[in-house]
């Protein structure tokens, strides 16, 4: 590192050269002193704009995840922290393949709710249908194939025509969304009040006792089959090969096109799954809020955990816990719901912050190594001096990582 | 020494545990709790209105924060039902809820729940549920309209008076084609033909609650049509605003559009809910029953309408509003009269009208008594939709 140096130039302020490797345990204090840094500064804002005290802040987290005191309140709040990041972590593992073959797709909102619209479908128009477990069947298969067909779209365009998949994915969306309010109005049409269609009274997922547990059993073994697929399987190596360089893909004799319209094909697959359990096993409904944003979200979830499926569940978990923590002091102190907003962005920023001191290293002018720029006659003298001095700026570091 | 602080201590216990006592004793209703479920938060006009009323509820009746937990961005799904388990784990009697598409997951919760309360705006099954627990309330909002319709009618008139050639034509922007929207606009059109009984109106439909855009454009196609005065049942900014670029005449809805379309509001009607709020806070509090369908009303101050315009609203306008005002009060005027109106060339005689609520939406209950449509009597929730002469649907 240090023998990049150049020389020749006045050396600037801060200098900044790229940090090779770094042991796992210490990128993980980095982060988790950003998240703290964070958590410390939300807690002057919340002072400072809602008068909440850093007891309180602390205990609107504890309260709004865990619940305060009593058990059937805990239990409730508990089982809402692992629902919220059970469906956050199996939209950010749909979007996770894409991402890691440099396919930008932002259309995993459109993908879920499009086959959440499916499933809603079959169980709309499929009265005629006695058995509850194909009625199920049925819905599974729908949206499974709603979702891929939303996400192969703009795959296929992207693999034929070079078509910008991230405005492509986007405009899908939007297709979803009013497409969803279009059949709500057509199912709710000679209905009072409001274009809402109340809870589907058939299709609902056998909840064994609790009705996340189905759920959130079946996101885990997403989330392993993901991190089996991107990691020891020859697809995950070829989506990793196109994602580095697709010529040098090509060059090796992966077939670009068929890789990226596969790997969208699996995104849709698990988007289709979301929506499917969305309807039969959370919601019961439809609206044109059931994915409520969580489709973007996920995009971010991803790229925090480095689009690592295992670190995602970590990621996942963080961004609700902040939702919830954030939501539990907007309902005590009675204030806007933009705040949680606020501090759910404010720990984002500061832990992507980190990562630019986790991939790099700051060192800044030192005052004799400026007097010995400045003095610098070309002489390897002074080239001397100025190689060794990075070094005690920053002791031992530089070693140690190397 | 020892023996002193002791004493000491005693003392200090003992007048510690006269002021709990006390305070305990103040408030008999200290360990009461009220949940509040909304389906956005203070950004939406529609849930800012009941955040007010609630708040306006907890004042009136010397509740803490605490006792009052509002629970904002809740979606209409079985987020709604665990929503109301979470309140009731905080210790809640009583859980209100404001939009129409909680309604089947409050009566999950309230079949769960007999002990606590289950109060839901707008909703139409507490009737024919028969819940103890469970309980609808809407509001009277055409009385309102009503009286809006009269001072737009008095502007109206006074604009064909000074300029012969206007066509009494006016115009409307309705979010869906359902009851609560006919009934309000039939209503607004009724109040306005008082005062100008040749005036005609057309309607446009956005398919939507809140769609700032098409309201707008729907607003200036009705007046690019010939629609000199509009009102519209949205609640986005779109309509008023499009009237004031025109330089239309506006009758608002939820709230006073003054400060933003100051040379063309007139009045605003809107249902101000904390008489509702208050009310079952009241009730549970005494252990006394709720009203499955509870209405409130011009009477009970649930139906009003806001200050009047500055500008655009003619002289004279207040006094009419109050004279109105007092005979619906005092039951010598109806809003829907039927001699006032006809369907199809006729005067309607007997009409039935889908009151419970069922699959395929079957009429069943007989409405018309003593010349009068019943409107939010058998049930909070309207459901006039009969369509009117001298109103046409553009868009439908």
């Amino acid at each position: 590192m240090a023998s990049e140096h150049h020389t020749t130039v006045k050396e600037p302020l801060i200098h900044i050269t790229k940090n090779a490797a770094m042991p796992f345990w210490k990128g993980l204090l980095i982060r988790a002193t950003a998240v703290v840094a964070a958590f410390l500064f939300c807690s002057l804002l919340a002072a400072l704009f809602i008068g909440a005290n850093p007891g309180e802040f602390i205990r609107a987290f504890i309260e709004g995840n865990f619940g305060g005191g009593a058990w059937s309140l805990a239990r409730i709040r508990i089982w809402e922290l692992i629902k919220g990041t059970a469906i956050l972590l199996i939209i950010s593992l749909a979007v996770t393949p894409a991402f890691r073959m440099r396919f930008w797709n932002i259309g995993a909102e459109g993908q879920v709710l499009i086959s959440a619209l499916a499933s809603a479908a079959v169980v709309y128009y499929g009265k005629g249908i006695k058995q509850e477990w194909l009625l199920l069947v049925l819905m599974l298969i729908a949206a499974v194939a709603a979702g891929i067909i939303w996400a192969a779209i703009p795959a296929i365009f992207k693999a034929l025509w070079n078509a910008n998949e991230t405005l492509f994915t986007l405009m899908m969306n939007y297709v979803a969304t009013l497409s969803v309010a279009y059949f709500l109005v057509i199912w709710t049409k000679d209905k009072n009040g409001s274009s809402s269609l109340g809870e589907l009274q058939r299709g609902h997922l056998p909840s064994f006792g609790n009705t996340y547990l189905v759920f959130t059993i079946i996101v885990l073994l997403t989330t392993a089959f993901m991190f089996v697929y991107l990691y020891y399987s020859k697809h995950g190596y070829e989506i990793s090969v196109v994602g580095e360089s697709q010529r040098t893909a090509r060059y090796i004799g992966i077939n670009v096109k068929k890789v990226i319209v596969r790997t969208m094909i699996l995104s849709g697959a698990i988007c289709g799954l979301t929506g499917f359990m969305l309807v039969a096993a959370l919601d019961h409904t439809i609206t044109v809020d059931t994915v409520g944003g969580r489709g973007f979200t996920a995009i971010i979830v991803s790229w925090l955990a480095n689009f690592n499926p295992l670190i995602m569940i970590g990621t996942a978990l963080l961004v609700v816990f902040l939702n919830l923590g954030a939501g539990q002091l907007a309902t005590t102190f009675r204030v806007s719901n933009a705040f949680p907003d606020v501090v759910v962005g404010i720990v984002i920023f500061f832990v992507i912050g980190c990562e630019f001191f986790i991939r790099y290293k700051v060192h800044f002018r030192h005052k004799n190594r400026h007097a010995a720029g400045a003095i610098h006659s070309g002489s390897d003298h002074g080239n001397d001096q100025e190689n060794a001095a990075p070094a005690p700026a920053i002791p031992d570091k530089g070693g140690k990582l190397k | 020494m020892f023996k002193k602080l002791i004493s000491l201590c005693l003392a200090v216990l003992m007048v510690a545990g006269l002021c709990v006592g006390l305070a305990g004793c103040t408030n008999a209703n200290a360990d009461f709790k009220i949940g509040v479920i909304l389906l956005h938060d203070e950004s939406s006009t529609y849930d800012k209105n009941f955040i007010n009323a609630v708040e306006d509820a907890q004042k009136a009746l010397g509740l803490s924060n605490s006792q009052v937990i509002i629970k904002k961005n809740i979606p209409e799904s079985n987020d709604c039902y665990v929503a109301a388990k979470d309140l009731i784990a905080q210790g809640c009697k009583v859980i209100f809820a404001d939009s129409f598409g909680h309604e089947d997951f409050m009566i999950k919760a309230a079949k769960e729940f007999p002990a606590v309360q289950f109060c839901h705006a707008t909703g139409t099954k507490a009737h024919t549920e028969k819940l103890d627990n469970y309980h609808n309330a809407f509001a009277s909002i055409y009385e309102g309209r009503y009286l809006a319709g009269i001072a737009a009618g008095l502007k109206l008139k006074a604009m064909m008076e000074a300029d012969s050639t206007i066509v009494p034509k006016i115009g409307y922007v309705g979010a869906f084609t359902y009851a609560e929207v006919i009934s309000g606009y039939t209503s607004f059109y009724l109040g306005v033909k008082e005062i100008v009984p040749t005036v005609t109106m057309d309607v446009q439909f956005t398919d939507s609650w809140y769609d700032e855009t098409t309201e707008k454009n729907a607003a200036l196609a009705l007046i690019n049509d010939g629609c000199v005065l509009i009102s519209q049942h949205a609640d986005s900014m779109g309509a008023p605003s499009a009237c004031e670029e025109k330089g239309v005449p506006n009758v608002s809805y939820n709230g006073s559009t003054e400060s933003s379309c100051p040379n063309t509001f007139i009045v605003s009607s809107r249902i101000d809910w904390a008489p509702y709020v208050e009310y079952i806070c009241r009730q549970t509090m005494a252990g006394k029953a709720i009203d499955t369908d509870w209405t409130g009303t011009v009477d009970t101050d649930s139906v009003k309408l806001t200050e009047l315009g500055k500008k655009a609203p003619v002289d004279g306008t207040q006094a009419e509003i109050d004279k109105y005002k007092a005979e619906l009060k005092a039951g010598t005027r109806h809003v829907f009269d039927t001699n006032n109106f006809t369907v199809g060339g006729e005067k309607l005689t007997s009409y039935k009208a889908d009151v419970d609520t069922d699959e395929a939406f079957t009429p069943d209950t007989e409405v018309i008594k003593d010349g009068y449509f019943h409107e939010s009597e058998y049930r909070s929730a309207p459901y006039f939709d009969v369509k009117i002469d001298g109103i046409t649907w553009k868009n439908k």
